[in-house]
């Protein structure tokens, strides 16, 4: 790769071995890549993947210590994923045991050296950096250091940013930099597409679901979809944005997209159309029937299949303020139509710390608190990323959550008649 | 036996027994549980991955196409390569993807007692040839040996 004398000069040492080191990075990480050069970060912010001070990561606390003695910190303030506790969200006496005594007794440490490190303020914990209340959503065509596979995918394909799926370590490292190597999905090259995937089924298909489906197809290659015009029309509005970011996040977990293009919607679709198509490309169509095959063949992790559940979590990734609303009347109704007055599984809503506050100066808090319905910070993997979780029948809406937990994924409309009227 | 020529990611030589993902790899599910609560022997806690799951990980050679998933993926790697869970070496048919790399990059750079060799661009054969528990060899020059 190309380096300017500047750039060798710090390679070599000239601004310690600990900087040094964080461009042997990255230079590495470029060039397994063909990266051609290092191109600027651009974007105001950073989003860093990593906020749980988790014991299991004490290396990446003795690696953030040492950048942080070296003096190598970020020249960008970040956002970070959130939190992973809340005292508000069910949770035993054992359970609180694990969570603060064993599993995250690390976190006020980690918290103080994100803060050292470059932290925008203390409530900037959240997957869902980019929506308008937390306030780093990037502009089209910035160049990002960013990881969190949802909110990188989401700053791709609804935003027009460019940035690699990074890993966690390696986010902060270009924010150090300041640059990034060349190469993938920051180039135009990297982000044509390779699959066409044609939607074909006869309702608006489960976001979660539809991402699903296409990230276990497509893995990390670039699809370009039709066939959505019919369900999200052609504008960037909330409630599609909030589609987006729902969807783009299965596709991410479920595989390993970075960059998905919807057609007449997204800003790179809606510019280039069919020119983001390349030669010979894979095609994908998806039906009701393949949906339905998709969903039908993910496992069941509950030890009782038949088990009542025990804890519903809405909100992976964090949910934004339209849907937070949204819910709000769905659930209202629900319990109305049931002959109910509190949700009949506990329940919690996931959201930014930001967006929380802002939906609290609002008359659908105090409505949705009326009907049981618990909201919270926190991040619902961590939240369920122990033991004991593992015999709890949790259910979501959230095909990232099924990915990595025990939690049994049913589609929102079969999440709420669970939590409004019962049933197994 | 059989030979497969890959590109060096991570150098290194290692003979370990084969374990075989013929879907992607992910990193979060596969090793977050065994990371946490203290299993030496890395066992894959992924329950989408019918290939690996229950299965253990630690010195063995991970034979798979890419990894998918979180972006935490990367550092996964890394704190297993730190508290010596790691697998022998990974070996990917495909070219590696982004979270891996990061990985074995952040672990050759700020590790240098680990040793783990990745080779990647194996090839499609070489995931169709190579079944669990056959005994693979990684080259430094990326050439790895396949006995069944």
């Amino acid at each position: 790769m190309f380096l300017t004398d500047e750039q060798q000069a710090i390679l070599n040492g000239s601004q310690g071995e600990t900087v040094a080191k964080v461009w042997k990075t990255l230079v590495m990480y470029g060039d397994a890549f063909g990266a051609d050069k290092m191109v600027p970060v651009t974007s105001t912010y950073n989003h860093l993947v990593t906020s749980f001070g988790l014991k299991m990561m004490k290396p990446v606390f003795d690696l953030m210590q040492q950048l942080i003695d070296a003096g190598a910190v970020s020249g960008q303030q970040f956002s970070v994923d959130p939190r992973p506790v809340d005292k508000n969200v069910p949770a035993n006496f054992l359970q609180n045991l694990i969570f603060n005594k064993i599993m995250y007794a690390t976190q006020d440490m980690y918290e103080g050296q994100l803060k050292e490190l470059g932290l925008m303020d203390d409530n900037a914990f959240t997957c869902a950096c980019y929506l308008d209340q937390v306030g780093n959503k990037p502009k089209k065509g910035d160049i990002l250091s960013w990881a969190e596979s949802s909110a990188v995918v989401y700053a791709n394909s609804v935003l027009g940013a460019r940035c690699n799926r990074n890993s966690g370590i390696m986010d902060i490292m270009g924010s150090i930099a300041g640059y990034v190597p060349n190469f993938g999905l920051l180039t135009d090259e990297g982000r044509k597409a390779t699959w066409l995937v044609k939607v074909e089924t006869t309702k608006k298909p489960e976001a979660q679901l539809l991402g699903s489906a296409i990230g276990m197809k497509v893995m990390e290659d670039v699809p370009y979809i039709e066939g959505m015009n019919k369900w999200l029309g052609t504008e960037l509005t909330d409630e599609n944005c909030s589609y987006l970011k729902d969807f783009g996040a299965a596709t991410a977990s479920n595989g390993a997209v970075g960059l998905y293009h919807i057609d007449k919607l997204t800003p790179e679709a809606k510019e280039l159309g069919a020119n983001l198509l390349t030669e010979n490309v894979k095609v994908y169509v998806i039906d009701d029937a393949e949906l339905e095959r998709v969903k039908e063949n993910y496992p069941v992790m509950w030890k009782n299949p038949a088990a009542k559940p025990k804890l519903c979590f809405v909100g992976c990734p964090h949910m934004s303020l339209q849907q937070l609303k949204d819910w709000t009347v769905a659930v209202e109704e629900g319990l109305k139509a049931a002959g109910n007055k509190k949700v009949l599984i506990p329940t919690v809503f996931t959201t930014a710390p930001a967006v929380k506050a802002e939906f609290e100066k609002t008359e659908y808090a105090e409505r949705l608190a009326a009907t049981g319905v618990i909201l919270s910070y926190i991040c619902p993997l961590m939240y369920m990323n122990n033991p004991l979780c593992k015999a709890m029948p949790v259910m979501t809406s959230s095909n990232k959550l099924r990915t990595y937990t025990t939690a049994r994924y049913y589609t929102e409309e079969e999440i709420l008649a669970k939590i409004t009227k019962g049933g197994c | 036996m059989k030979k497969f020529q890959g590109r060096v990611i991570a150098p290194g030589t290692v003979t370990a027994e084969a374990v075989v993902s013929h879907g992607g790899f992910n990193t979060l599910a596969s090793l977050q549980g065994a990371l946490q609560f203290g299993d030496k022997k890395a066992t894959c806690g992924d329950q989408n991955n019918p290939d690996l799951h229950g299965k253990e990980l630690a010195g063995k050679a991970l034979c798979l196409p890419q990894t998918i998933g979180s972006t935490t993926g990367g550092l996964v790697i890394y704190c297993a390569c730190a508290m010596q869970r790691q697998p022998a070496c990974m070996l990917f048919s495909n070219p590696i993807d982004s979270l891996a790399a990061a990985g074995s990059i952040l672990a050759s750079v700020w590790l240098p007692d680990v040793q783990m060799p990745v080779i990647d661009s194996l090839g499609e054969e070489f995931l169709n040839y190579v079944q669990h528990g056959m005994t693979i060899t990684v080259d430094e020059d990326g050439t790895v040996t396949v006995d069944g």
